[in-house]
């Protein structure tokens, strides 16, 4: 029989734990194809987060490092420049640890243009401590410390990640994209593979922010939890690029 | 061992990391040690290196965290208020077992404190200084030549035992300039199989890593770790004896308070008093055996700090309290005189404390 599709080589036999209905399973599942597709599986390091993903090193066949809260960014700071002509590193964080606590190193690592590529998971809660508002909580939007939902007149508006960063010279390239559908995925497969490419090719920062589920703490079946992404998250986090700065000199 | 030159205690470390093959140096201004983070900006490009000012303390230490997971020789400085900030760094570094020099050229605090020189920090370089079960090495130098030579053997030590180091200075010792001997012999190697070089694809995955969701993993992992600890309380000990063959009373400092204990000894030996220092170089691992000796020798003991009277409870615990232990201090960004500290030594001999 024809083999239609195989996992990625680039990761482990370990069980995943996320969730069911969780789209870390994806997304991991694209950061590891591209790593394979560009040869780069010897000379790969990521860097863990502190949240879902922090068990990261054990899905991934590639070196890992496990980075406090937040600094992911100044950890693979460093990694990189250890060796910049052969380590590929790259970072996957979610939002409370990129946009809250991580705020400065996410903001000064692209204002470096630091040669890493950072997987950004926009799920607009925090998970792994069981469903807290987010730096990209939504107005309005129930988690357990928001119960009457995010009432931006007490807490604030959510962090645009991709728009503020696209203000910082340095960011060479940011995309935000999803993976609530087929064509959706495609598309952040390719840009993921991008972002990889970049840092091959010596661009410096890139980020790709994917907009995500999170059933188990947003209290919905994965299906639903798809839809509300479409019908919530979507409209405030629009898809797209938003920075491609050899794009925008090629166009010149 | 090298030219002699006129250097400042923060040059000194700084041209001393780079001799020992420290190749990699991230920092974040603050008074007293910016010397380092100059020194280091001017001479990493000469030497191919990396020199990065980092957005904060905070940044500093995880960049020293990626470096040192990569098995290369790193280092970052601070004082006291900064180095708080990278404690939670520190103790990552220690739970991933990876080595790295921290420096710490103290001042006065708490909170901002001030900017003149301090010994107040002992508690926190080490007892931990962070969350979890950890230690770190800790160095004390008292001359511009031990700054220099200190950074070199904290390196070392560091990769020996795969644990982070301390340079634990002052704002005068990185103030002060003295002439200075400089190594120019090679830095020792050391194998690193848990280094995150990339696989290669000819080898499993390494894992820099200090999260162990089961618990009898985790204090597997800290049983080991200790195991190790014990080791470098067996074999590293450091510390200086002056005048000790004799002495009915012990000074006991560290860094530049021992300089000053030293002039206030030898004043108090020109008065026949029968006293002595010994001056623990490593404050972790604490010189216990030698304290604990000296007890059975001594009448009375002399902490000499520039706190509040920290180091002054472990040798109370070295000496397990068997002779009295009296304390002379000044903190806040003072320093003790070398009559403050005669003085206390002729009150001590003359039969008590105050």
């Amino acid at each position: 029989m024809a083999v239609v599709f195989e996992k990625s080589k680039v990761l482990t036999d370990a069980p995943l734990h996320y969730c069911p209905g969780c789209t870390h399973g994806i997304i991991h599942r694209l950061v590891a194809e591209a790593i394979e597709e560009l040869g780069i599986e010897g000379r790969t390091i990521g860097v863990a987060p502190v949240g879902c993903s922090v068990m990261a090193y054990d899905y991934f066949t590639t070196d890992f490092i496990q980075a406090p809260h937040g600094r992911a960014p100044a950890v693979a700071t460093g990694v990189k420049r250890a060796d910049p002509e052969n380590n590929i590193v790259f970072t996957y964080q979610g939002d409370g640890d990129l946009a809250a606590i991580g705020t400065a190193e996410t903001v000064h690592a692209a204002a470096r243009r630091e040669n890493i590529t950072v997987i950004f998971v926009n799920n607009a809660i925090y998970g792994m401590t069981g469903g807290q508002m987010a730096p990209t909580t939504l107005p309005g939007q129930v988690t357990q410390t928001s119960p009457y939902g995010r009432d931006v007149e007490t807490v604030g508006y959510p962090v645009k990640v991709c728009e503020l960063l696209s203000n910082v010279d340095g960011a060479a390239y940011l995309e935000r994209v999803a993976v609530n559908n087929p064509a959706n995925v495609k598309k952040a497969k390719k840009a993921i593979k991008k972002a990889f490419q970049n840092q091959i090719d010596g661009k410096g920062f890139s980020l790709i922010e994917v907009v995500s589920t999170c059933p188990t703490n947003w209290g919905m079946t994965p299906e639903k939890a798809l839809k509300w992404l479409e019908d919530n998250m979507l409209p405030y986090y629009p898809l797209g690029v938003y920075k491609d700065i050899y794009a925008e000199e090629e166009a010149k | 061992m090298g030219e002699k030159v006129l250097m400042k205690g923060n040059e000194a470390i700084a041209e001393s990391a780079i001799r020992a093959g420290c190749m990699h140096y991230f920092g974040y201004p603050i008074t007293p040690q910016t010397e380092i983070a100059a020194y280091m900006a001017k001479r990493m490009p000469k030497v191919g290196g990396v020199f990065l000012q980092a957005e904060s303390e905070i940044a500093a230490i995880n960049m020293v965290l990626g470096v040192a997971a990569t098995g290369k020789r790193v280092m970052t400085s601070s004082s006291s208020p900064g180095v708080s900030l990278k404690s939670e760094g520190i103790s990552y570094i220690a739970g991933s077992d990876v080595p790295a020099l921290i420096v710490n050229v103290q001042r006065g605090g708490p909170g901002l404190g001030g900017i003149q020189p301090s010994q107040s920090d002992y508690f926190q370089a080490v007892k931990g200084g962070s969350h979890g079960d950890f230690k770190k090495v800790v160095l004390a130098p008292a001359s511009v030549q031990e700054m220099a030579d200190l950074t070199a053997t904290a390196f070392d030590l560091a990769d020996k035992y795969r644990v982070p180091a301390m340079i634990l200075a002052d704002g005068t010792l990185g103030q002060m300039m003295e002439p200075v001997e400089l190594p120019d012999s090679a830095p020792k190697a050391f194998d690193k199989p848990w280094a995150l070089t990339g696989t290669k694809c000819q080898r499993k995955h390494n894992i820099c890593n200090s999260l162990y969701l089961k618990p009898e993993e985790l204090e597997k992992t800290n049983f080991e770790r200790f195991a190790r600890y014990k080791e470098i309380e067996e074999n590293e000990v450091l510390f200086e004896e002056y005048l000790m063959d004799d002495a009915e009373i012990c000074v006991v400092s560290f860094g530049i308070t021992a300089r000053v204990a030293k002039n206030a000894i030898v004043e108090a030996r020109a008065k026949g008093i029968k006293v002595g220092m010994i001056r623990p170089i490593t404050l972790w691992p604490f010189p216990e055996k030698v304290l604990r000796a000296a007890a059975d020798k001594c009448k009375a003991f002399l902490s000499v700090e520039m706190n509040m009277g920290q180091m002054i409870e472990d040798i109370k615990l070295a000496t397990e309290c068997k002779k009295p232990v009296y304390l002379c201090n000044r903190t806040g960004g003072m320093i003790p005189s070398p009559e403050e500290v005669l003085a206390k030594i002729v009150e001590i001999n003359e039969g008590g404390d105050r």
